[in-house]
C-alpha cells in the first residue's frame, strides 16, 4: 500500500531541488517516513502541548523505527531547538524570521506543505491550539490527506497504522487514515504527559528559507492578548462544570457561585456554550480543555464522553443530576440525584457553614 | 452586489444527541429518531449574512449537504431571509468525512456561481472538527479566517475581521473572495418570523446530486474520505459511585462531609 501511494504522491507533487540537495533523499525501502510534530511558540515560549506531542511522537517513532522531526516557525528562535531535542526530537526544521513572528496562515501553510512534500512524513501531530486548529486542516487539505480532530489517544495498530482515538456517542472510536499519507491528528494539551527533558540530547537543526514571494491574501495585522479572569481551568484544584441541565442563566449564576465559594474554576460542556451561558474557552473535553483537578463537580450534565475525556485523573468526582439514569452516575465517586436548581444553593450553604467553622 | 454563500449543516438535535449510537456494521452514526436541526453555530453564520444584506445590496445562497430531510433546514434559512437554497443530496455523498464534505461543498459553491464571501459555523455540534471551513477554502483556492468574532471593516475587495483566540483576538485583513467561519460571539441570531415562513414556502430548493455537480463518485462520500472509523470500544469507569440519599439538606451535608474526609475541600 505504502509504495503505491508514495508513487502517486511523487507523481503529483513537484519536489524542490534545493531542498532535496540539502536534506538528502530519504530511502524509500522499508524506512518509514519521520513522525512530525508541528511545534508552536508564543512570545518565544514553546507550548507545553508541543513538548507533550514530541514525547508521544518519540514512542510512536521508536515502535515504527522512524525518527522524530519537529517543525518550528517564528522569530528569534535560535535557542529553542535545544528544548525540542531534550524532549525527544532528532531533527528540527527551524523557520526563524521576522516575517514568521506572527502566525500567517498562508505562509505557514506554504512552508509546511512544501517541506512535507519533500520529507514525506508518516505522521504529522499538531496541538489543538488556536493556531493548530486552523493550520492543521489547511495543511491536510493541501496534502490531500485525512485529519482527525482532538484525539485522546494515539497508538499503532498491528499494521503500524496510526489509530487515532476520539470519544463518540457513548464510547470511543478509532479513526484511521489507511491509504493517504501523512496521517494527521490534532491533540489538546494534557492528553499526553510532558516528557522528561534530557538536556544531554542533541540533534540536527535545518534552517528553513522564507519564500521571496509572500502570499498576501490573509494577513495577521495584530495579536491582542487579554488577561483571563479567575482561576485558570487547567491548573485549578477544584473544577465545577455545568451542562444543559443547569437550565438557564439564573442556574448558571448558581453554579458560578458554587465554583467561587470553593475557590475553583468554572467549566462547561458544549451545550452550555451553545446556549450562550459560558465561553468556548471554558469548555472541558475533547475539543476543549483537559483538566485534572483534585475535585470535579459535574452539574446538570449527562456524562457524554466528549466531555468526560477532558477530566484526566481527577481525584474525587461528584455528579449532580435529576436523571438517575444519566451515564454520569457510572463515572463518578459521589452522586446526588436532585434538581440542581434546588440542590446547588443548599450545597453552597453547607459549604459556607463548613468554611465558617 | 455582494454575493454571499452560507454553508449549513443539519445535525441531530444537540438536546437529544446522546440517543445516537454507532452502527457496528457500517461504522457510521445511526441518527436513530433524533430530529435534525440547524447546527447551532450555523445560525450565527446565517445571521452574519442577513445583517450584511440589511446593509449592502446582497444575495444570499444557502448550501447544505445532507439527506432529503436536511431540506427542512435549508427552508428554515430561506424563511430567515436567504434568496436561494441548495441541497446537495445523493446517496453517494453519505459517510463523508470533513475532507470529502469540504470537497463536495466546494463543487456546490462553484456551481452556484461567483461569490464574495462564504460563511460557515466554526464547527458542527456533531462532528466538532472545525475542519470544513479551512478545507473548503483550500478546495476553492481562496483564503480563510476561522473563528471570526467581529467584522471590523469592509474595504473594496478586502475585509478586516477579528478572529477569536483563547486569550484575546487576532486582527486579520483578508482579501475577498474568502471563507469565514464564525463563532457565537459574532452576533445574536434572529428568530423565524411568521411572514418569513409563509414567503419561504414559495421559494424553491435545488437538489443537486453527483451528476449535477459533475464530480466522480469516488471523490465524494465514504469513498472520497481519507479517514475511516476502524473500530469502536467502550470506556470503562474505574469508579464506584455512592448515591447519597436523604433530604435535600442531608444530602448536601453528607456530600460536604465526604469531600472534607477525602481532603479535597
Amino acid at each position: 500500500m505504502g509504495e503505491r501511494f508514495l508513487t502517486e504522491i511523487q507523481g503529483l507533487l513537484p519536489r524542490s531541488e534545493t531542498f532535496s540537495e540539502r536534506c538528502g533523499q530519504r530511502s524509500m525501502e522499508n524506512t518509514p517516513g519521520p513522525v512530525w510534530v508541528i511545534a508552536e511558540q508564543i512570545d518565544g515560549r514553546i507550548l507545553t502541548v508541543s513538548l507533550q506531542l514530541i514525547g508521544q511522537a518519540r514512542k510512536l517513532a521508536d515502535e515504527l523505527g522512524a525518527s522524530v522531526e519537529v517543525v518550528l516557525l517564528g522569530d528569534e528562535l535560535d535557542e529553542h531547538p535545544q528544548q525540542l531535542f531534550a524532549a525527544g526530537a532528532a531533527r528540527v526544521y527551524l523557520g526563524s524570521d521576522p516575517r514568521l513572528a506572527f502566525y500567517q496562515p498562508e505562509l505557514y501553510t506554504e512552508i509546511i506543505v512544501k517541506l512535507a512534500q519533500e520529507r514525506q512524513p508518516e505522521m504529522v501531530l499538531i496541538g489543538s491550539t488556536d493556531v493548530g486548529r486552523e493550520l492543521a486542516p489547511l495543511v491536510a487539505a493541501r496534502l490531500e490527506t485525512g485529519l482527525t480532530a482532538h484525539c485522546i489517544d494515539l497508538a499503532l495498530d498491528e499494521n503500524g497504522v496510526l489509530e487515532q482515538v476520539v470519544p463518540a456517542y457513548g464510547g470511543l472510536i478509532s479513526i484511521i487514515c489507511p491509504e493517504k499519507r501523512p496521517q494527521m491528528a490534532t491533540v489538546a494539551r494534557g492528553v499526553f504527559p510532558t516528557p522528561e527533558l534530557d538536556e544531554s540530547r542533541t540533534g540536527e537543526v535545518i534552517l528553513l528559507d522564507v519564500p521571496d514571494e509572500l502570499p498576501r491574501r490573509v494577513q495577521t495585522l495584530e495579536i491582542v492578548r487579554e488577561e483571563p479572569e479567575g482561576v485558570p481551568l487547567e491548573s485549578a484544584p477544584i473544577v465545577v462544570a455545568g451542562g444543559a441541565g443547569v437550565g438557564d442563566l439564573e442556574g448558571w449564576r448558581q453554579i458560578a457561585e458554587l465554583a467561587k465559594v470553593l475557590n475553583g474554576a468554572l467549566g462547561c460542556t458544549r451545550p452550555a456554550v451553545d446556549e450562550g451561558w459560558a465561553g468556548l474557552e471554558t469548555m472541558i473535553g475533547q475539543s476543549g480543555k483537559m483538566v485534572s483537578p483534585e475535585l470535579y463537580i459535574g452539574v446538570g450534565l449527562s456524562g457524554e464522553q466528549q466531555h468526560m475525556v477532558g477530566i484526566v485523573g481527577a481525584k474525587v468526582m461528584v455528579a449532580i443530576n435529576n436523571d438517575p439514569h444519566a451515564p454520569i452516575f457510572e463515572q463518578v465517586d459521589y452522586g446526588i440525584i436532585d434538581d440542581c436548581r434546588e440542590f446547588v444553593p443548599a450545597l453552597i450553604d453547607k459549604i459556607r457553614e463548613y468554611q465558617a467553622t | 452586489m455582494l454575493n454571499i454563500v452560507v454553508c449549513v449543516k443539519a445535525v441531530p438535535d444537540p438536546k437529544e444527541a446522546d440517543k445516537i449510537r454507532i452502527d457496528p456494521v457500517t461504522k457510521t452514526l445511526t441518527r436513530a429518531d433524533v430530529p435534525l436541526v440547524l447546527n447551532p453555530l450555523d445560525k450565527h453564520a446565517m445571521e452574519a449574512a442577513l445583517q450584511l444584506k440589511e446593509r449592502f445590496d446582497a444575495h444570499i445562497a444557502v448550501l447544505s449537504m445532507g439527506p432529503p430531510e436536511a431540506g427542512r433546514i435549508v427552508r428554515e434559512c430561506l424563511a430567515l431571509g436567504a434568496d436561494q437554497g441548495v441541497l446537495l443530496c445523493d446517496r453517494a455523498f453519505a459517510g463523508a468525512d470533513a475532507y470529502a464534505t469540504a470537497y463536495t461543498l466546494a463543487k456546490g459553491i462553484e456551481k452556484i456561481g461567483p461569490y464574495d464571501v462564504v460563511f460557515c459555523g466554526m464547527a458542527s455540534s456533531d462532528g466538532s472538527t472545525e475542519w470544513v471551513g479551512p478545507e473548503l477554502a483550500t478546495f476553492l483556492g481562496v483564503p480563510v479566517v476561522t473563528r471570526v468574532k467581529e467584522l471590523v471593516e469592509f474595504g473594496e475587495g478586502w475585509w478586516k475581521v477579528k478572529a477569536s483566540l483563547e486569550d484575546g483576538y487576532r486582527l486579520v485583513r483578508v482579501k475577498l473572495p474568502a471563507v469565514l467561519t464564525v463563532t457565537r460571539e459574532l452576533n445574536t441570531p434572529r428568530t423565524l418570523s411568521f411572514s418569513g415562513i409563509i414567503k419561504a414556502r414559495k421559494k424553491e430548493i435545488s437538489e443537486w446530486g453527483v451528476s449535477d455537480l459533475g464530480v466522480p463518485s469516488d471523490l465524494v462520500g465514504l469513498k472520497g474520505s481519507p479517514t475511516i472509523v476502524s473500530r469502536m470500544t467502550t470506556r470503562e469507569s474505574k469508579r464506584e459511585v455512592e448515591i447519597i440519599g436523604g433530604t435535600r439538606e442531608e444530602k448536601a451535608e453528607r456530600l460536604v462531609q465526604r469531600l472534607v474526609e477525602a481532603g479535597v475541600i
